[in-house]
């Protein structure tokens, strides 16, 4: 750690990544859990506010028409589309360690497998009577 | 040293420097080895939490998946008598203050205190303005006798108005109408509590902020509700079309 003080301007100095050199700790650079701290720029958050834009007006739009059974899963897959943007970039999980990466995928994945196993439920009860 | 080595002989205790004299950031909590492995720490365990607030919702979601399924033609009236309008403008107003958080974020990181409460600051009228929009929904059902319970009145299924191409439901799958407005009221409800807090945590933030805490590398708390504000974010990106957007057409 250097006593210099940092601002904006002298946050410069980045790796192959764009990961942040002031952010590194040098002891740790070696450590498994180690992740070169980036910081997302505006143009980024920028880019994604209008992808997430486009996809509001794509959904209210695609809601009036008629898909018939399709508008649902044409809804959903908008909506995760717009989620995944969310989650990459607005809470920086592209630029996260492996270990937070894993965590998000397996809280998503654990809550499919609940809801799949509750479906199978539900379905199964009345079967043939549907 | 083997391990029975180490047992029987404990090593001396190693004397370590006074914190005088190691160097380490002032928000650097005594038990993190890094700074780096603290903020580590710090988001796993904010997405541990955020984890448990997928499955809570998910829970409303599912529920929601079922009933919908069981009873289609209720869902349908009842997702088009609420004003989609005023949906789709709270979606922008909120995916305008995840956008204007993210910068906050931004600020925080690159140590300018001033932008970091504007940003703070858009955030909470954001939110206001949200909460505001939902209010007058609210207002609208209860008005129409929408709500669930003792005043619910099922005549505007049952009789849509004339000149609408709105289906008239029998009487039975009219009261179906009520599982709608139960889910819809909890689900936006169970959404907006969130939202409160999360102003309450936002004005928190911003009074602290004036310190200039956040903006000499304590980045952690503004990254972290960063990302509880995402994650209600989230939610309403897929709230808004299950519950608005049914049947449009």
């Amino acid at each position: 750690m250097s006593d210099q003080v940092k601002t904006n301007n002298n946050l410069k100095p980045v790796d192959a990544d764009q990961g942040n050199l002031d952010m590194h700790d040098a002891p740790n650079v070696m450590n498994p859990e180690h992740v070169a701290h980036h910081i997302v720029s505006p143009t980024v958050y920028l880019m994604i506010f209008g992808v997430l834009m486009v996809g509001t007006a794509l959904t209210a739009g695609m809601a009036y028409v008629p898909l018939g059974a399709f508008n649902a899963p044409v809804a959903i897959a908008i909506a995760c589309t717009k989620a995944v943007f969310v989650v990459l970039f607005f809470m920086h999980v592209k630029y996260s360690s492996k270990l937070v990466k894993l965590t998000v995928s397996a809280g998503f994945f654990t809550f499919l497998v609940l809801c799949m196993m509750s479906l199978l439920d539900y379905v199964s009860r009345a079967w043939g009577r549907w | 040293m083997s391990l029975a080595s180490t047992i029987t002989h404990p090593p001396e205790p190693e004397i370590h420097a006074s914190h005088d004299v190691h160097e380490h950031p002032f928000y650097q909590k005594h038990h993190f080895e890094t700074a780096e492995q603290q903020r580590e720490a710090a988001s796993f365990g904010m997405w541990l939490f955020l984890l448990t607030e997928i499955m809570f919702f998910g829970g409303l979601f599912f529920a929601y998946l079922l009933y919908r399924n069981w009873y289609y033609d209720a869902f349908v009236s009842a997702s088009n008598s609420i004003n989609m309008v005023m949906g789709l403008v709270n979606t922008i107003v909120l995916i305008g203050s995840s956008f204007t958080m993210a910068m906050a974020v931004w600020s925080a990181e690159v140590r300018n205190k001033k932008l970091l409460q504007i940003f703070l600051l858009a955030t909470v009228v954001l939110g206001f303005a949200f909460l505001g929009i939902k209010s007058g929904e609210y207002y609208d059902k209860f008005a129409e006798h929408h709500v669930p319970g003792a005043s619910f009145d099922i005549h505007d299924f049952v009789h849509p108005q004339p000149g609408t191409d709105e289906k008239a439901l029998s009487v039975d799958m009219a009261n179906k109408t009520q599982i709608f407005f139960s889910l819809y009221f909890a689900m936006t409800g169970v959404h907006a509590l969130h939202m409160i807090i999360g102003i309450a945590i936002l004005i928190g933030l911003l009074w602290y902020s004036r310190s200039g805490i956040y903006t000499e590398g304590y980045v952690q708390p503004i990254e972290n509700f960063g990302l509880y504000w995402h994650f209600v974010d989230i939610v309403w990106i897929f709230l808004f079309p299950l519950l608005y957007l049914i049947n449009r057409h």
